[in-house]
């Protein structure tokens, strides 16, 4: 590795790190054991780590929790939206694979040093949100999860691997607030049909109107805010968006 | 690299054996022992041994036996085997009341308290209910369909255990979480509220018991686990109440012992209804007896009672709701390098009395095999011979943890390992 002046990963004229640096894989396993530190609970999530300007160590009981998450984040595209968007929110983006989540945290840490006093509300973490969530976020503590672009997978054999899934959907109705907001994009029409089904079947979740759609900023950044969205909308794709709000169920 | 230690490695899974278990009767008028396929039953109250009648197949289970257990009011027993094969059998007439077919391998049961309902785990972490109604009366052979109720996951499920109020469903996993679902009144929809998660144990947690009494009629659990904890929970808010280091305890009052990390809890059982619970601890020749005191919250040890004269080392306990005795069983299936491929022995523990909570230890006493009720009829019903040999206990002792911590514990390997095994990878399709 070269010395910090003159480090190749790092474009000169804009600081943020260059995207051909960290090429991964598009898909990543996640039913394999892998390997990496999880937080044994909620309460042990290091929010000094993640927000240093906003969350100092020796206040880490303040109230102030992560409130959005967005799980896949990928290059983070949309976390960077979101973040001037709700300065006031934290928030977090979970992703598996490794080399994507290096590229985030480089990225943050680049816009945070060229623009300071910004984007000091969003992080980025490598784990298994499918296996992990519940360590990272106690009961009704997000008002806002996002599943941008998830991996299709289209055999039945390895809809398992879906990360909208009917049983899932439990763990997600668990850590959003009555009311919260669990927001679904994709180009695959199959896969869109699929988590709109699911979601629409499960007792602790409703659609949103159309007319709450159209109130809402945070969904026309859906489709234009992610690397993966402005991919699909380059090419002339078709979207399909499924967005659920969490409720008490009817007994 | 070494290549034949990695191949080794991959053979464990031919010689995966079960650990032998236990369960007994809530009125103690029976007891069951499970070993291998083999479900043995011995009626305490007439003396003899019970024998299991099945229409649909013999011998009743094709592969070892990972759950045995009775519901509540003690009309049912529930058998679940790696044949895939859940068998509900009726207590009075001992017969297979319904046979129900699992996709995985099974790996835990639980009956609801009002015993309508039967729920059972499989490896892939699925929780599948089973609904008994019209069973009553209806003696005939059924076989029914179980509807998924939940899932963690794909990790596999080590414990189910129902509240006491019957509100909740508890599952444990191997990948250390303890989940508490609300029940839900049409259990064939699926239960898909989770009321919270029990979360600080830093290995698999291996088992579950609810502390249930007059003054607490809501319980609170207790979970013990490979991290070498017993650990007090809250279930409503999941707030861990206590921690008791057993591991540690048992190694400082067993002052010989000094190897590390072989403590994990395998099992747990709460006696006479109250704030005794007894664990068992892998490598620990006895029992330990911990008092919880649901006043403080707190889990105390209150003393290690050892087994002399043979190195019996508990796989699983069982206790009926009001005697004043502990049983204990270990044993595996298919032991390698013996004579007999199977081994059961069972040893009781008396002298639990319910008015004296603190003088508690001073009277126990492990029973002579012919103090036992049902003597030598019962140990040759449920050991399958009267009498064992001593080297086979510490070979069957290690064959258990080895196979525990196979199954349930994430397996490191170095890098170069790493890649050895993608190169040899064996989920690729063959070709037909």
């Amino acid at each position: 590795m070269l010395e910090n002046e003159s480090n190749p990963t790092i474009s000169k004229s804009t600081g943020l790190p260059r995207k051909r640096f960290y090429r991964a894989r598009a898909h990543s396993n996640p039913l394999s054991d892998s390997h990496f530190p999880v937080p044994i609970s909620p309460c042990h999530v290091d929010y000094s780590f993640h927000y240093p300007q906003l969350v100092s160590s020796d206040q880490v009981d303040s109230n102030k929790k992560i409130q959005f998450a967005d799980v896949g984040c990928g290059f983070g595209g949309l976390l960077i939206s979101l973040s001037t968007l709700f300065p006031e929110t934290l928030m977090i983006g979970m992703e598996l694979r490794d080399k994507v989540t290096e590229y985030v945290k480089e990225r943050i840490s680049a816009l945070r040093a060229t623009n300071p006093g910004q984007y000091q509300n969003i992080s980025v973490v490598r784990t298994n949100s499918m296996k992990y969530l519940p360590n990272y976020f106690g009961k009704g503590q997000l008002s806002k999860m996002f599943f941008l672009f998830p991996d299709p997978h289209f055999k039945e054999k390895n809809h398992r691997r879906r990360v909208i899934s009917p049983h899932l959907l439990d763990e997600y109705a668990y850590v959003l607030e009555i009311g919260g907001i669990i927001y679904t994009i994709t180009d695959v029409e199959e896969l869109g049909e699929w988590m709109n089904s699911c979601l629409a079947s499960h007792p602790l979740f409703e659609a949103l109107t159309v007319v709450e759609l159209g109130a809402d900023p945070v969904i026309k950044l859906l489709s234009t805010a992610t690397e993966e969205g402005q991919k699909v909308a380059r090419n002339g794709g078709q979207t399909f968006q499924a967005v659920y709000r969490r409720i008490v169920p009817s007994q | 690299m070494d290549d034949t230690q990695v191949e080794a490695g991959d053979n464990n899974r031919d010689i995966e054996v079960a650990p032998a278990l236990i369960s007994v009767h809530p009125n103690q008028n029976s007891v069951a022992v499970a070993v291998g396929s083999d479900l043995r039953i011995f009626d305490l109250r007439g003396g003899c041994g019970v024998s299991l009648v099945d229409d649909s197949a013999q011998p009743f289970h094709k592969d070892s036996i990972r759950a045995i257990r009775y519901s509540a009011n003690g009309k049912l027993l529930v058998s679940a085997a790696d044949d895939k094969l859940v068998k509900i059998w009726s207590t009075d007439s001992w017969r297979c009341v319904s046979s129900v077919c699992s996709e995985k391998r099974v790996s835990a049961v639980a009956i609801s308290e009002d015993g309508l309902y039967v729920c059972f785990s499989d490896k892939f972490g699925v929780v599948w209910v089973v609904d008994l109604h019209e069973l009553e009366g209806n003696e005939s052979l059924v076989s029914r369909k179980a509807a998924p109720l939940l899932a963690h996951y794909c990790s596999i499920i080590t414990s189910l255990e129902f509240s006491p109020d019957g509100q909740f469903i508890v599952s444990a996993d191997r990948d250390f979480k303890i989940r508490v679902t609300v029940f839900p009144k049409k259990p064939l929809d699926g239960a898909h509220e989770i009321q919270s998660f029990c979360l600080g144990h830093t290995e698999f947690v291996s088992c579950l018991a609810f502390i249930c009494t007059m003054d607490y009629p809501q319980g609170f659990l207790v979970s013990g686990s490979g991290d070498s904890t017993v650990r007090l929970w809250d279930i409503t808010s999941g707030f861990l109440l206590d921690t008791c280091e057993v591991g540690a305890k048992a190694g400082l009052l067993e002052s010989n012992r000094s190897d590390e990390g072989c403590s994990t809890v395998s099992d747990l059982c709460i006696i006479l209804d109250g704030n005794l619970i007894a664990v068992a601890i892998q490598s620990l020749q006895g029992i330990m007896l911990l008092h919880c005191d649901l006043s403080s919250r707190t889990l105390n040890v209150i003393k290690v009672v050892s087994i002399m004269g043979e190195s019996f080392i508990p796989t699983s306990l069982g206790s009926s709701s009001h005697a004043e005795l502990l049983w204990m069983v270990t044993g595996v299936s298919k032991l390698s390098g013996s004579d007999c491929n199977s081994l059961a022995r069972v040893r009781v523990l008396s002298g639990f009395k319910k008015s004296n909570p603190d003088s508690v230890g001073h009277e126990l006493t492990v029973m002579r095999d012919d103090e036992l009720p049902g003597a030598e009829k019962l140990l040759e019903k449920l050991q399958g011979s009267v009498s064992i040999e001593e080297n086979v206990f510490l070979a069957a002792a290690e064959a258990v943890k080895t196979a525990m911590c196979n199954l349930l514990i994430k397996k490191q390997y170095s890098m170069e390992k790493r890649e050895f095994r993608k190169r040899s990878r064996n989920d690729r399709k063959i070709k037909q």
